[in-house]
């Protein structure tokens, strides 16, 4: 495998940066969609991701990517080290198998031992890392339910063929698709954090710096890797002080405020627009390097964390962007 | 514009040999042709490389793409034997029949190409009409050829050593690309109105491995002529000389644009852009940049095909059945030992020496399940006379009001209109809000009512979701007044018996659904024609979108 494009020498995508790099920052936020055409950069971006993220710490030869002994799950080989690995990103393609994604029990050790074994899947290996999925809403019905599940409790639980286990499976999602191909279940929506669009950038010098480095990367991928090394390294740097910073930011009652007004100009169902709101909206303060909430933050990322969540009207030709700009505007005037 | 056969042909090979030079950059090609002598002659021309490479089918199990466990020898050895998959090796590719590859194939196959896994992949595709293979693909491969109505005996030879093509490769890491040819590749991409940006770096690759095959080491403008004629012609939408288009409502990088990049200063004044435009209108066949824009309205053709309900994923369950595990079907652990437990005592003394359970392939057991196949719903809509307008509408209410259904019900829906001469598709099978909404847009109305090619039209699409594994449904809406009948009749007696002919066809489909009639006094005809075709009747003179909606669903029993 060649070493992955570097996240800082992608052009443009602002929107789509900014979303990745504050689930980075704050895991809880719930994950990412990225929807828009095809080669626009968007799997290029989560690996590059995935890439600058620092290491975590797990227990040597854990299968759910455990961070300490205590956290392994009880039907995996105890003890081990402790070691440091890359941040995980797994991919999960389209008509993956039930079994593959969740794990199911070890047929060659059931048939030949006569051992009822569990072998993990997908998302055990996602745990505490990426899950990315590309083509999202075209994925089977089935294990979006599945999925929403397990993105809900944190937790994988198997029960079928006889074996009752459970794994911590606490990962990002990150969802990419091109809507005109088939929609994505609100329900499904509505459990990604935030949402961005991404397009082919229009501006000429941008589409032939996107060009350029492309070129430049695939000449030589060691060299360019390296060029870039210092952005990418001060880029994972401000993630992880925003990470310190992250619990000591402020949210200012007027900050509540305005995320709750939002929502509710919006008519967004649920609470969930509201946390996810605040949340990414502190996670931008920590990485900005403010010490509190400011009406700014909510409002760069009112449009990533809302635009998805609203009531679809199939009568409306207007996009839920602009009726997010227009709320802003104002409940933030 | 194109229409030396040869010329075809030529490039073909070319594009075919720049793929051997540099595999992991320019992808694959898209080669589109009906089996026949000159799929035959060109494939036997390919360079050793491509020809040798490994065919997969839409049909392959994720144990044969991946690798995985070989079952019947695992259970043979009584332990588990893997076997190697086809990405797992690696190098070139082939897909055949490739116009009936699924999303999931088609996601897989892309992303072993986006990781370098696999490549050069040859996508094979034998569709007709608007059959095609999936746009992933397509789109992943620099170079397309279409051998249509090509004879193998117009075919030229490109002769080609391989000591030739490896002291190309041995070059290609030495051929620079002068920033400015870079310049030119992405705004001529523009110019054609190219918006992904995968083409532009499809030709700095296509150009650079032409200059290593010619034995330069820097791209000229010979090169760069090449590679656009090669990898932009079959994806431009526009000619810059033509007007931009009306219709488009947001507009890939205008042309002013384009103008301002051309005239930049930095940019060298060796390669003129027209001189690319040149290259790449000579290689378009007249009338193929409509058809494309056409096309790209219509967007998704991988969509069409949908999630097939397999039978061994979900539903209810049904009893188990002996047969061979695959990515698709799981097997049925208690099933399985149960089949295998009355044989123990006698495979135990006939092999003493093997731990565990003696398991042979013909006790395996598969889980079944039954499910409900997805439903296409067709609304066939008369769009012609004064009444077409408002019956126009409410059908477009209605479409949008299932769509907005559409996750609960797991229904597609399709619009064909008929007026005029003849009948069309206005709104492809889907199931996205989003784009029904832009097709439905401004459909025209007016002129004669030819019911029997509407119904025509309704039978194609019908035959082609059965074998897309979606059960069709139709809603027939129209005054019954039958007056244009299939090309080469003529008369209104011709024609109803045409739309007669035409509804016993459809009842041979065993199509759900209904007939509504939205004359203004319900007609016996129409009953009967309703009755021909096994389909309910329903006379709903001044139907808004919701009764129409409601009628329909009545119908279908939802």
């Amino acid at each position: 495998m060649t070493r992955p494009f570097p996240f800082s020498a992608l052009v443009g995508q602002q929107e789509m940066k900014t979303a990745m790099l504050l689930t980075a920052v704050d895991p809880g936020i719930g994950g990412v969609l990225v929807f828009g055409d095809r080669g626009t950069g968007k799997s290029t971006a989560v690996r590059a991701l995935a890439a600058l993220l620092p290491p975590i710490t797990v227990v040597a030869g854990s299968l759910t990517n455990a961070e300490s002994p205590e956290r392994l799950a009880e039907w995996e080989r105890q003890g081990g080290d402790l070691r440091e690995v890359p941040t995980p990103v797994v991919d999960l393609p389209l008509g993956a198998t039930e079994d593959r994604v969740l794990g199911a029990l070890d047929i060659e050790r059931a048939l030949t031992r006569g051992e009822k074994a569990f072998e993990p899947g997908l998302l055990a290996r996602a745990n505490r890392g990426y899950l990315y999925i590309d083509e999202v809403n075209l994925l089977e019905d089935h294990l979006v339910d599945l999925l929403l599940d397990v993105a809900q409790s944190g937790e994988n639980v198997i029960e079928r063929e006889g074996l009752s286990v459970r794994h911590d499976a606490r990962f990002v999602l990150v969802g990419s698709g091109n809507p005109e191909e088939g929609e994505l279940r609100p329900q499904l929506l509505d459990r990604f954090g935030l949402s961005v669009e991404v397009g082919s950038p229009t501006d000429m010098e941008e589409r032939i710096e996107v060009i350029r480095r492309r070129v430049a990367y695939e000449t030589d991928p060691e060299g360019f890797v390296a060029a870039w090394a210092p952005r990418d390294l001060a880029i994972r740097e401000a993630i992880l002080a925003a990470r310190a910073r992250l619990t000591a930011t402020e949210m200012p009652d007027a900050a509540l405020r305005d995320c709750a007004q939002l929502c509710v100009t919006l008519g967004s169902d649920g609470l969930r627009g509201e946390l996810t709101l605040m949340r990414a909206a502190r996670a931008k303060a920590a990485y900005d390097g403010a010490s509190a909430v400011a009406r700014d933050h909510i409002r760069a990322i009112a449009p990533m964390a809302l635009g998805h969540r609203l009531r679809r009207d199939p009568l409306d030709e207007a996009g839920s962007s602009a009726r997010v700009a227009r709320a802003v505007e104002d409940v933030l005037a | 514009m194109k229409d030396e056969p040869g010329e075809v042909w030529v490039a073909g090979q070319l594009a075919a040999t720049l793929l051997t030079i540099d595999p992991a950059r320019l992808g694959g090609m898209h080669l589109r042709a009906r089996v026949g002598p000159a799929r035959t002659a060109f494939l036997d021309a390919l360079p050793p490389d491509l020809a040798a490479a490994p065919r997969i089918a839409p049909g392959i199990a994720d144990e044969t793409l991946y690798g995985g466990t070989d079952i019947a020898a695992s259970l043979a050895a009584g332990r588990k034997i893997t076997a190697d998959g086809v990405l797992a090796r690696g190098g070139a590719l082939t897909l055949t029949s490739a116009e009936r590859t699924g999303p999931g194939l088609a996601a897989r196959l892309a992303l072993a190409l986006d990781a370098g896994a696999v490549g050069p992949l040859l996508i094979l595709d034998e569709g007709t009409e608007d059959e095609r293979a999936p746009e992933r693909l397509i789109e992943r491969a620099a170079f397309a050829c279409d051998l249509d109505g090509l004879r193998p005996e117009t075919m030229a030879e490109i002769a080609l050593s391989s000591a030739e093509r490896d002291a190309a490769r041995a070059r290609l890491c030495d051929v620079t690309l002068p920033d400015d040819a870079l310049t030119t590749l992405v705004s001529t991409a523009a110019a054609l109105g190219i918006d992904s940006l995968r083409a532009p770096l499809f030709a700095t690759a296509a150009a650079r491995a032409h200059a290593a095959l010619s034995g330069r080491n820097s791209v000229t403008s010979d090169d760069l002529e090449i590679a656009v004629s090669l990898v932009f012609a079959h994806r431009a939408t526009r000619l810059p000389s033509e007007e931009p288009d009306e219709e488009t409502s947001d507009p890939p990088p205008d042309p002013e644009t384009t103008d301002d990049g051309d005239s930049d200063p930095a940019e060298g004044d060796t390669i003129p852009q027209e001189m690319l435009i040149e290259a790449v209108r000579a290689m378009l066949p007249a009338g193929l940049l409509a058809q494309r824009r056409a096309r790209k309205a219509n967007a998704p053709s991988g969509a069409g095909q949908g999630a097939r309900r397999r039978g061994a994923q979900r539903g209810r369950p049904l009893p188990a059945r002996p047969g061979t595990p695959s990515a698709t079907a799981r097997i049925d652990v208690v099933a399985t030992l149960r089949a295998a437990a009355p044989w123990q005592g006698l495979r135990r003394a006939a092999d003493p020496d093997r731990p565990g359970l003696i398991i042979r392939k013909s006790d395996l057991r598969l889980r079944r399940f039954q499910d409900r196949s997805e439903r296409l719903v067709i609304f066939c809509v008369d769009a012609s006379g004064s009444a077409a307008m408002a019956r126009l509408a409410e059908a477009k209410g209605a479409v949008e009001l299932m769509l907005a259904e559409a996750y609960s019900r797991r229904d597609r829906v399709a619009l064909v209109t008929f007026r005029g001469e003849g009948a069309e598709v206005s709104l492809p099978p889907t199931r996205s809000l989003v784009q029904a909404k832009r097709r439905l847009a401004g459909l025209p109305g007016g002129g004669g009512t030819p019911l029997a090619a509407g119904l025509r039209a309704v039978h194609a699409l019908a035959e082609r979701a059965r074998r897309a594994g979606q059960s069709p449904a139709l809603a027939l809406l129209t005054d019954g007044r039958a007056n244009v009948a299939l090309p080469g009749g003529s008369g209104r007696a011709q024609a109803m018996a045409d739309a007669e002919a035409m509804a016993g066809h459809l009842r041979a489909c065993g199509l759900d659904g209904v007939v509504i009639d939205t004359g203004a006094r319900p007609r016996p005809e129409l009953e009967t024609l309703a009755g021909r075709m096994d389909l309910g009747y329903l006379a709903l003179p001044r139907a808004d979108a919701a009764a129409m909606k409601r009628g329909v669903d009545a119908a279908l029993g939802v």
